[in-house]
C-alpha cells in the first residue's frame, strides 16, 4: 500500500468534474425554467391585481367581474382637468350635467365596464366542448381499448388518432368553420339562402345550412381539436387498469359491457379526469378556432339573455364573447394608459380561470384517486 | 402448521376413493394461441370426476394452464386463440357449441386466479359483484349470499367485522380466499384454480388448501399446481402434461407411488421439470 492509508481516498478526475458539470447545467436549466415562469406569473399578478380592487369599500372591483366591456369616455374641462367615463355613466351624467364644458372628447374600445361576458363565454366553451369531447373521446376509447382487435387497420386509426394531434389549431378553426358554421344540420322555420340544400319534415326544414357563429360551432370546434389528446390519455388509462380486474369479473359470467363499466371504468377514472385537465387547459386557451367559430366582436349581451327571451336553441346558435379573443382585441387597443387596467385585469382573470378549471380538476383525480388504490 | 398439513393428509384420505360420476369430459382437445399454426394442446382426453379435486401437474409450458382456461372459454378473450379439434363436454353439453353463451357458461364453472385479484371494493362488494351483475339486487339475498360464501371459504370470522372496508386492507392470503368466496358466491358446479398458493406464504396455502377440500363436497375442483407435495396433499386425480400432452392421468396415489410413465416419475421425483 501507498502512503495514503485510506484506500477508498477520492481522487480528483474527470469522471468527477464531468458528474459536477452535469447535475449543475441541469440543475440551472430546471431553476431557468421556475425563474422564466415566476417571471411571467409575477408580471401578469403584479400588473393586474390592481385591477381587481379598489380604493373605497368594497375594495373588491365587482364591476370588473359582473359587467360587459364598454367604452370609456375621455376629456378635459376649461381648467385642464382629465375626465374618464364608462359611457352608460357618461349618458346619465351628461343629462346632469348639460352645461359642463367638454373639450377634446375621444372614445377608448372596451377600456371600461368589465370581463363578465368574455368570461361566461369562455365557461359556456369550455363547459359544452368538454361535454361533446368526454362522451365522444371516452366512447371511442373504450372501444380502442377493449373491443377492437389490433389489425393493421386499427393501428393505421391509431396512429392517425395521434397525428390529429398535431395538427395546427388554426386548420381545425377553418375545419369547423366550414363544417359546423356553413353546413351543418337545423331545423328550421325558413330555409336560409346560404343553404346546401334541404328539404321539410313536417311544417319545419331540415337545412344544411349550418350553425352561424356560434357558442354550439365554436364548442364542437374545439371538441374536435381536443378529442385525439383525450382519446389517447383515456385508452392509455383504460390499458393500465391491471388484467386481473377483467379476468375476475369475465369469470364471474359477466358480459363484456358489464366488465367494463364495473370492472374497468371506475378505475380508469383517474387517468381520465387527466386527461379532462389536459383538455381543459388546451382548449381554454385556444384563440384561432373560437375566433373563426364562435365570437364576434359586437356581441354586448349577456349569453343567459338569449335562454331565457329565445329558447335553447337560440341559445346555442348565438355568438359569444370569450377571454382570448378579448384578450386579443384588448391587446391591439391603440397605446395609452386609461387601456392598461382591462388589458391587464383581463390577462390576469384569464390565467386564473385557466388555472382555476385545471386545480379543481386535480382535487377531483386526487379524491377519486384517494378512493381506488390498488 | 404441521398439525394442519396432518389434518389436510386425514381430510384428503376420508373421501379418496370414493367413486364419482363424470362432470368434465376432455375429447381430443387441440388448441392453439396462433390460429392454428402451432398446437399448444395436442390432443388431449380426460374424464374429470364430479365434486372430486383433480390436479393438473407439469413444467411451465406444458399446457396445464391452458387446458384449464379452456374449461370456461377465457381463452376467448385472446383474439388469436383457436380450438383446433376435438370438443370439451361439460355436464353432457359441448361447450364450443354455437347455442352456448360462455358467459352462462362461466356463471356455472368459476375461476381463481393465481394473483389474488380482489377489486379494490369492499370485502362485502367483492363478494356480492357476481350476483349483482346477474341482476341481484335485494339485500336480503345479498346479505345471506355474502355470508354463507364467506363462511365456506372460512374467511367470515375474520371479515364480518369489516364487511365495508377494503379488500384491499386482507392478507394476501385472506385476499385469496375472498376471491374464492366470491368465486363461490354464484354458486358455480366447477371451480378452476389456477395456481392459487402459488403467491401466498406456507400458512396461507394450508388454509386454502384445508378450503380446497371441504369445497370439494359441493363442487368439483379442476387445480393447476407447480407443487407436487401440493397436488399429492389435496388431489384424488392427478394428470400429468409435457409439451402439450396429457402422458399420464390416474389416481394421485397411483401418480406419485407407482407411476406407469418414467416420464412422470422422473418429473415427480424432481429429475427434470
Amino acid at each position: 500500500m501507498s502512503a495514503s492509508e485510506n484506500p477508498f481516498e477520492s481522487k480528483r478526475n474527470w469522471t468527477k468534474l464531468c458528474e459536477k458539470l452535469g447535475v449543475g447545467s441541469f440543475g440551472i436549466a430546471t431553476y431557468f425554467i421556475l425563474f422564466c415562469a415566476a417571471l411571467i406569473f409575477g408580471q401578469i399578478a403584479y400588473k393586474g391585481l390592481p385591477t381587481f380592487f379598489k380604493s373605497e369599500a368594497p375594495y373588491v372591483n365587482t364591476e370588473f367581474f359582473t359587467s360587459n366591456p364598454e367604452i370609456l369616455r375621455v376629456w378635459h374641462d376649461a381648467e385642464g382637468n382629465k375626465f374618464s367615463m364608462p359611457d352608460k355613466k357618461f349618458d346619465v351624467w351628461r343629462r346632469d350635467n348639460p352645461d359642463a364644458v367638454i373639450l377634446d372628447p375621444h372614445a377608448l374600445n372596451y377600456s371600461a365596464g368589465g370581463i363578465a361576458g368574455p368570461l361566461i363565454g369562455t365557461a359556456l366553451l369550455v363547459l359544452f366542448c368538454m361535454i361533446i369531447a368526454l362522451s365522444i373521446g371516452i366512447s371511442a376509447a373504450i372501444y380502442l381499448s377493449e373491443y377492437c382487435g389490433k389489425g393493421r387497420i386499427m393501428s393505421m386509426i391509431r396512429l392517425s388518432i395521434l397525428n390529429l394531434a398535431g395538427v395546427p389549431s388554426i386548420v381545425f378553426a377553418l375545419f369547423g368553420w366550414g363544417i359546423f358554421c356553413h353546413a351543418a344540420p337545423a331545423i328550421v322555420d325558413h330555409v336560409d339562402e346560404r343553404s346546401l340544400f334541404a328539404f321539410s319534415i313536417g311544417s319545419n326544414y331540415l337545412s344544411f345550412q349550418g350553425w352561424g357563429t356560434s357558442l354550439l360551432a365554436g364548442s364542437c370546434t374545439l371538441a374536435i381539436m381536443v378529442l385525439p389528446v383525450i382519446i389517447t390519455a383515456c385508452e392509455e388509462s383504460l390499458r393500465a387498469v391491471p388484467k386481473g380486474f377483467r379476468e375476475a369479473s369475465f369469470a364471474l359470467g359477466s358480459s363484456q359491457w358489464q366488465t367494463i363499466r364495473k370492472a374497468v371504468l371506475p378505475y380508469a377514472l383517474p387517468g381520465i379526469l387527466t386527461a379532462t385537465v389536459l383538455g381543459i387547459t388546451r382548449v381554454a386557451g385556444e384563440t384561432a378556432p373560437i375566433m373563426l367559430t364562435a365570437t364576434s366582436t359586437d356581441k354586448t349581451d349577456m349569453p343567459m339573455q338569449a335562454l331565457q327571451n329565445e329558447g335553447v336553441w337560440a341559445f346555442f346558435t348565438q355568438s359569444v364573447q370569450a377571454l382570448p379573443f378579448h384578450i386579443y382585441t384588448l391587446a391591439k387597443l391603440p397605446d395609452d394608459p386609461l387601456s392598461k387596467p382591462m388589458q391587464n385585469g383581463a390577462t390576469f382573470a384569464f390565467l386564473l380561470l385557466v388555472m382555476g378549471f385545471a386545480f379543481v380538476s386535480i382535487l377531483l383525480r386526487n379524491r377519486v384517486r384517494k378512493k381506488l388504490k390498488w | 402448521m404441521h398439525d394442519m398439513s396432518k389434518k389436510i393428509t386425514a381430510l384428503s384420505k376420508t373421501t379418496k376413493n370414493r367413486e364419482a360420476s363424470t362432470i368434465i369430459e376432455v375429447d381430443d382437445i387441440g388448441f392453439s394461441y396462433d390460429l392454428g399454426k402451432t398446437e399448444t394442446l395436442k390432443g388431449i382426453s380426460m374424464e374429470i370426476p364430479k365434486n372430486q379435486v383433480t390436479a393438473l401437474i407439469g413444467p411451465s409450458g406444458c399446457g396445464k394452464s391452458t387446458l384449464l382456461r379452456c374449461l370456461n372459454r377465457m381463452n376467448d378473450l385472446i383474439d388469436t386463440a383457436k380450438i383446433t379439434r376435438g370438443a370439451i363436454r361439460i355436464l353432457g353439453q359441448d361447450i364450443h357449441a354455437a347455442e352456448v353463451d360462455a358467459i352462462e357458461l362461466r356463471k356455472q364453472v368459476g375461476m381463481v386466479f393465481q394473483k389474488y385479484n380482489p377489486f379494490p371494493k369492499s370485502i362485502y362488494d367483492n363478494v356480492a359483484y357476481g350476483l349483482r351483475i346477474q341482476g341481484v339486487k335485494k339485500k336480503s339475498i345479498l346479505d345471506e349470499a355474502v355470508e354463507r360464501s364467506l363462511r365456506n371459504a372460512a374467511l367470515w370470522d375474520e371479515a364480518k367485522d369489516r364487511l365495508k372496508d377494503s379488500a384491499l386492507g386482507l392478507s394476501g392470503g385472506q385476499q385469496q380466499r375472498l376471491c374464492i368466496a366470491r368465486t363461490i358466491a354464484v354458486r358455480p358446479k366447477v371451480i378452476l384454480m389456477d395456481e392459487p398458493c402459488s403467491a401466498l406464504d406456507p400458512i396461507a396455502t394450508a388454509k386454502v388448501e384445508e378450503l380446497m377440500l371441504e369445497l370439494r363436497k359441493d363442487f368439483t375442483i379442476v387445480i393447476v399446481t407447480h407443487s407436487m407435495q401440493q397436488a399429492s396433499r389435496i388431489s384424488d386425480r392427478t394428470a400429468f402434461f409435457y409439451l402439450g400432452e396429457l402422458v399420464e392421468y390416474a389416481s394421485t396415489s397411483h401418480i406419485f407411488t407407482s407411476p406407469s410413465v418414467k416420464q412422470t416419475e422422473d418429473y415427480i421425483s424432481g429429475r427434470f421439470g
